[in-house]
C-alpha cells in the first residue's frame, strides 16, 4: 500500500532498525460520512531480514496505529543489509531494503 | 404536551439500550479480525494470565493524549533467547495489538498502538520457553478508533 521509510543505524555491534510504513490501518470499526463502515485494511504481517536471514516475524493487528512505526534491534554492523517487508489483510504488500549506516 | 414528549424520548432511548443489551449492536460482529488472529489473541491472553512478573523494561505513557497513537516499547534485550514480545490492550475488542516473533533480533521492540479507552496494557515476553508479563494502565483522553 504505502512507502516504507527504513533507517538502520549500527552502533556498538547493534543495528537499530527504525521504520515507518505508510498505511491507513483501518480497523473495520470506523464509519464514513454516509454512516457506512470503512472496511478493514491493515497490515497483518511484518518481517525483518538481516543479510538474508529472517530475524523478526510479527503478527500485526488492527490496533496498531496508522502509518505504523516500528523499532527493532539486531546484532550487526555498518554496511549490513536490512529488509523490512509487510503484507496486509487485503493481499497488499510492500518491502524496502537499506544498508545499515 | 411536554410530559408526552419526555415519555416518548425515554421510550426511544430505552429501546436502544435493550438492543445493545440483546447483542444486536455489538461492534464485535462487524470487526473484521481474521479467525486466526483472534485465536492468537486468545492464546496470548491466557498466556499472559498465567505469567510471572517480568524483569524487562516496559515503557508506556501513564496518560495518552491521543488514543490513536500510543507509543509503547519493551526492552528485554538483556534477556537471552527472547522468542516473542506481545502487547495486549485489555479493553480493546481484540486485545492482541501485535505479536513479534524473534529469530535472531534482540528482544526489543517499539511501536505505536490504538486504544479505544483507558485500559490496562500488558507486555508479554516469552524467553527460553517461559513467559513473563508487565501490565501498566494507560489513561486515554481521546479514544483511538474514530468512533
Amino acid at each position: 500500500m504505502g512507502k516504507i521509510k527504513l533507517k538502520p543505524k549500527a552502533r556498538k555491534g547493534v543495528i537499530k532498525v527504525k521504520a515507518i510504513v505508510k498505511h491507513p490501518m483501518e480497523t473495520g470499526f470506523r464509519k464514513d460520512k454516509k454512516g457506512e463502515l470503512i472496511p478493514a485494511n491493515h497490515i497483518d504481517n511484518v518481517t525483518v531480514t538481516h543479510n538474508g536471514t529472517k530475524v523478526v516475524d510479527a503478527d500485526i493487528g488492527a490496533a496498531v496505529s496508522k502509518d505504523p512505526y516500528f523499532q527493532f534491534q539486531v546484532p550487526g554492523a555498518k554496511g549490513d543489509e536490512v529488509t523490512l517487508a509487510y503484507t496486509d489483510n487485503n493481499g497488499g504488500s510492500g518491502s524496502a531494503t537499506a544498508k545499515s549506516k | 404536551m411536554k410530559r408526552r414528549l419526555f415519555l416518548k424520548s425515554a421510550m426511544a432511548s430505552s429501546a436502544v439500550v435493550t438492543a445493545v443489551g440483546a447483542g444486536l449492536l455489538t461492534p464485535n460482529m462487524v470487526f473484521a479480525a481474521s479467525d486466526a488472529f483472534k485465536a492468537t489473541s486468545d492464546a496470548a491472553s491466557s498466556a499472559a494470565a498465567g505469567a510471572a512478573e517480568g524483569t524487562f523494561k516496559f515503557k508506556a505513557p501513564k496518560i495518552a493524549e491521543n488514543g490513536a497513537v500510543v507509543p509503547v516499547s519493551v526492552d528485554a534485550s538483556k534477556m537471552s533467547d527472547v522468542s516473542n514480545i506481545s502487547f495486549l490492550v485489555q479493553s480493546n475488542a481484540t486485545p492482541l495489538a501485535a505479536s513479534f516473533n524473534f529469530s535472531g533480533a534482540l528482544g526489543f521492540v517499539s511501536t505505536r498502538i490504538k486504544m479505544g479507552k483507558t485500559s490496562p496494557v500488558t507486555a508479554v515476553v516469552t524467553a527460553g520457553g517461559s513467559v513473563s508479563a508487565i501490565t501498566s494502565e494507560i489513561k486515554v483522553t481521546v479514544g483511538g478508533c474514530g468512533g
